[in-house]
């Protein structure tokens, strides 16, 4: 199918507005949210650079009420902004959690090749793509202008954490508060829309002889992701909206006095709070899959027990989320029942864990820059897998709960798993979208100092963690000191790999070397996204492919 | 009155609102033509029913969030509010009054939709036409009767536990109506123009499905806003002979 007359070679005659403003194209939509999602990721990135550089040393140094810093200030000049640092872990949570992972993974990588791999001309309701891509810029634009409006404690933005938890954010002053409401609100319309669009292009648009059973790991990642979205976030919706009622009109879902009740919001928000972790790891796990089987020289293995750990994932989600709160003040038949279902989705996590090392198994592999974020997100997610196991006891989570070890867990599996699955994707894809290939050396490069770095950041903070810091802190004791100074050095040399990233992405983008033929990997990159030019035309599948295009025989 | 009386907030909110407007307007406007241009394959039509049921799914697990702050409220009911529900002091509505009667108005209307569609189905326009404007008609009645009792009650939204529940859910449930009877007026008038045919109106089984989506989450208000959850005693059950 990479036969340019059947494709269309017609010179692309759109101007960088119109292609880029206007688009209701899948793959420049894609490309969009992949850019937009960099540049709020180094948004959020610099927040917490600046926060471990507060953290490196006991005391407060930078965050002062006499004003931020980037030198180092003595005790006498400087009063503690406990504020100040809220409002940055809140915009960090929020950035990260609404704004950088879902749009590059879901929106990016969704939008690009979903479509691509099921043989679809484009997304069912292309209009309806273009409108989630912008309703995503202007909720990140509300969340932006939330951290510098009029907030809590006569000072500009929110210190509530991304939770959003009530009694907190319903008295936090100003509008700052809402408008991260609003960010939120927006944000989750995006995705809902998307979802859609996902759904329905997944269901209705296949290549004629795909069967369900037939679509390939990533597309059917997408799918169960949109699934999650579509009955998650309007949850989450409805309890913002609480919460915004109870700001504004009076009304006291969460208040005490009035017969309402904090631990309601907390229901409602982990209800959407737990599916929201799927929502971000499962098209990872669908790049990882790909990635794995490509550099392994063989099929997946398992394809079908593959795609129904992903749906078992999905369903589980959503019944578990009281794990999030076991210090509530829940009864223990209840935390029983949420340790024990929580515990369950170890057993679809490993059939896929297991599934990608029987696929290496045997295997021709090749170190390629995509094999080794799939191999380090491999082991970080089984770390933070691992942990999430330890912290769904209730018991131990007595003790653990709100420390630095819920930290080191979530970031294992976001910002370790998560991450290292876009980047695995980024490496993957960069020649099939761009048309470009990036440096190999530079790939590696980056690929080690992010390894390193992320990892010092984030193991010794399982130590703090047991030690007792909590988590959520300007400031904490001596004891905690060593290992705070080490997470910081390790966080600046994952910043610098990702300013190393940025540098080596506009480097190949104009400067890489041309990428001629459609599949730059080998034969194990099978799916449809590799029949087509690199970069593929503005208009692909024009003529529906055939099966044996992307039929293999082998499973996928 | 608007937005805490910052400087321009009532501005920036009609500015909003306004655009919204225009958005829908010239957006389905555009895919009205396309419809019409015979663009709308029986393929693009399974893409939006899907698109539609999909998005009244999400609706619904929007509901559902307002549903559980019900529950949660009026399951169990805080010391705070005297630990009964309705709370002490509250003075709900008599569910066999008026909510029964617009509980009867509402469920007509999902009939007179019904009759609606299988005319056009049987390519009875005319017949569809009055089916059509009957059910706007009992939409606005609800409306009108549910904006009566709220001007009746003598409890407001920022009372307490109950006003909360209650206003948000009737009247997150009265937006949705009032967003229902614009979808069908917009579909009386395509059918008046003679957009739809007995075997491609995908615009107006995307409303009737809407309508009666509206229909259902009232059944479940009604039984447990309404019914249950004003009958802290059981005796309202029990006034039931068929009990």
């Amino acid at each position: 199918m990479a036969d340019a007359a059947i494709h269309g070679h017609e010179h692309d005659t759109r101007g960088f507005f119109t292609r880029w403003f206007k688009s209701t194209n899948h793959k420049d939509i894609g490309i969009l949210y992949l850019f937009t999602a960099g540049l709020v990721g180094f948004i959020s990135v610099a927040f917490t650079v600046y926060m471990r550089l507060e953290l490196m040393n006991p005391g407060v140094q930078y965050m002062c009420m006499e004003g931020m810093s980037l030198v180092a200030q003595s005790a006498d000049a400087c009063t503690p902004n406990g504020h100040l640092w809220n409002v940055l872990i809140t915009g960090h949570g929020i950035l990260m959690m609404f704004f950088v992972v879902i749009p590059a993974l879901f929106g990016g990588f969704g939008n690009f090749f979903m479509p691509l791999q099921i043989g679809a001309p484009d997304m069912a309701f292309p209009r309806l793509n273009n409108l989630s891509y912008w309703l995503y810029v202007t909720g990140t634009t509300l969340a932006v202008l939330s951290v510098f409006s009029p907030g809590g404690n006569d000072q500009l933005g929110s210190g509530v954490g991304w939770v959003l938890y009530p009694p907190l954010s319903t008295n936090e002053g100003g509008y700052s508060m809402d408008l991260a409401i609003f960010a939120v609100h927006v944000s989750g319309a995006s995705s809902i829309l998307g979802a859609i669009n996902i759904i329905t292009t997944f269901l209705n648009m296949r290549a004629p002889g795909m069967t369900l059973h037939k679509v390939p790991l990533f597309a059917w990642s997408v799918f169960v992701t949109a699934w999650l979205i579509l009955l998650s976030l309007p949850v989450l919706a409805g309890a913002i909206t609480m919460l915004l009622t109870d700001r504004n009109f009076g009304t006291t879902f969460f208040q005490p006095a009035g017969g309402g009740d904090p631990v309601l919001y907390q229901h409602i928000l982990w209800f959407f709070g737990h599916p929201e972790v799927y929502i971000i790891i499962l098209p990872g796990f669908g790049i990882i899959s790909h990635v794995i089987a490509t550099f392994s020289r063989k099929p997946i293995f398992g394809y079908l027990p593959m795609v129904y750990a992903m749906v078992a994932i999905g369903v589980l989600g959503f019944v578990v989320w009281a794990h999030h709160m076991y210090t509530v003040g829940m009864s223990l038949t209840q935390q029983s029942y949420f340790m024990v279902a929580t515990m369950v989705i170890a057993v679809p996590t490993g059939v896929k864990v297991f599934s990608w090392i029987a696929t290496m198994w045997g295997g021709s592999i090749e170190f390629k820059t995509p094999m080794l974020w799939a191999l380090g997100f491999l082991f970080l997610f089984t770390v933070g897998g691992v942990t999430g196991i330890v912290l769904s006891q209730a018991g131990i989570d007595r003790a653990m709960h709100d420390t630095y070890y819920v930290v080191a867990h979530f970031h294992y599996v976001m910002s370790l798993g998560a991450v290292f699955a876009i980047f695995a994707g980024i490496y993957y894809y960069f020649g099939k979208m761009s048309g470009r290939q990036y440096p190999e050396w530079a790939g590696k490069l980056h690929f080690w100092m992010m390894f390193i770095g992320a990892n010092l950041t984030f193991f010794p903070q399982h130590f703090l963690g047991a030690q007792g810091m909590p988590r959520r802190y300007i400031d904490y004791s001596e004891q905690f000191a060593t290992w705070n100074y080490w997470s910081s050095i390790g966080a600046f040399i994952s910043f610098a790999s990702f300013v190393f990233f940025i540098g080596v992405v506009f480097y190949s983008l104009f400067a890489g070397r041309r990428v001629s033929e459609a599949n730059y990997w080998n034969e194990y990159a099978d799916t449809l996204e590799w029949t087509v030019a690199s970069p593929p035309p503005e208009h692909t599948f024009e003529i529906l492919p055939k099966q044996e295009e992307w039929d293999k025989g082998h499973a996928h | 009155m608007w937005m805490h009386e910052y400087v321009g907030g009532g501005y920036l909110l009609t500015l909003g609102v306004l655009s919204l407007i225009l958005t829908m307007f010239v957006w389905w406007g555009d895919v009205i033509d396309e419809s019409l241009q015979g663009h709308h394959t029986s393929m693009v039509q399974n893409g939006i029913r899907m698109g539609v049921v999909l998005f009244i799914i999400s609706e619904v697990m929007f509901f559902f969030a307002f549903f559980w702050g019900f529950f949660h409220s009026a399951l169990a009911p805080t010391i705070e509010i005297g630990c009964g529900w309705p709370p002490v002091g509250i003075e709900a509505f008599h569910p066999f009054e008026v909510p029964l009667l617009n509980t009867a108005i509402l469920l007509l209307s999902g009939a007179s939709i019904t009759w609606s569609h299988h005319a056009l189905l049987e390519n009875a326009l005319e017949e569809a036409t009055a089916g059509l404007v009957l059910t706007i008609l009992l939409a606005l009645i609800f409306t009108v009767v549910q904006a009566y009792e709220y001007i009746e009650a003598p409890f407001s939204i920022s009372d307490g536990a109950y006003g909360t529940t209650f206003y948000t859910t009737t009247g997150l449930h009265g937006f949705h109506v009032f967003i229902g009877t614009v979808f069908l007026i917009v579909c009386l008038f395509r059918h008046l123009l003679g957009h739809f045919t007995p075997s491609h109106h995908v615009g107006y089984e995307a409303a009737i499905w809407y309508w009666h989506f509206v229909d259902a989450v009232w059944i479940f208000l009604y039984v447990f806003v309404y019914v249950w959850g004003n009958d802290g005693d059981g005796t309202l059950i029990q006034d039931l002979a068929i009990f």
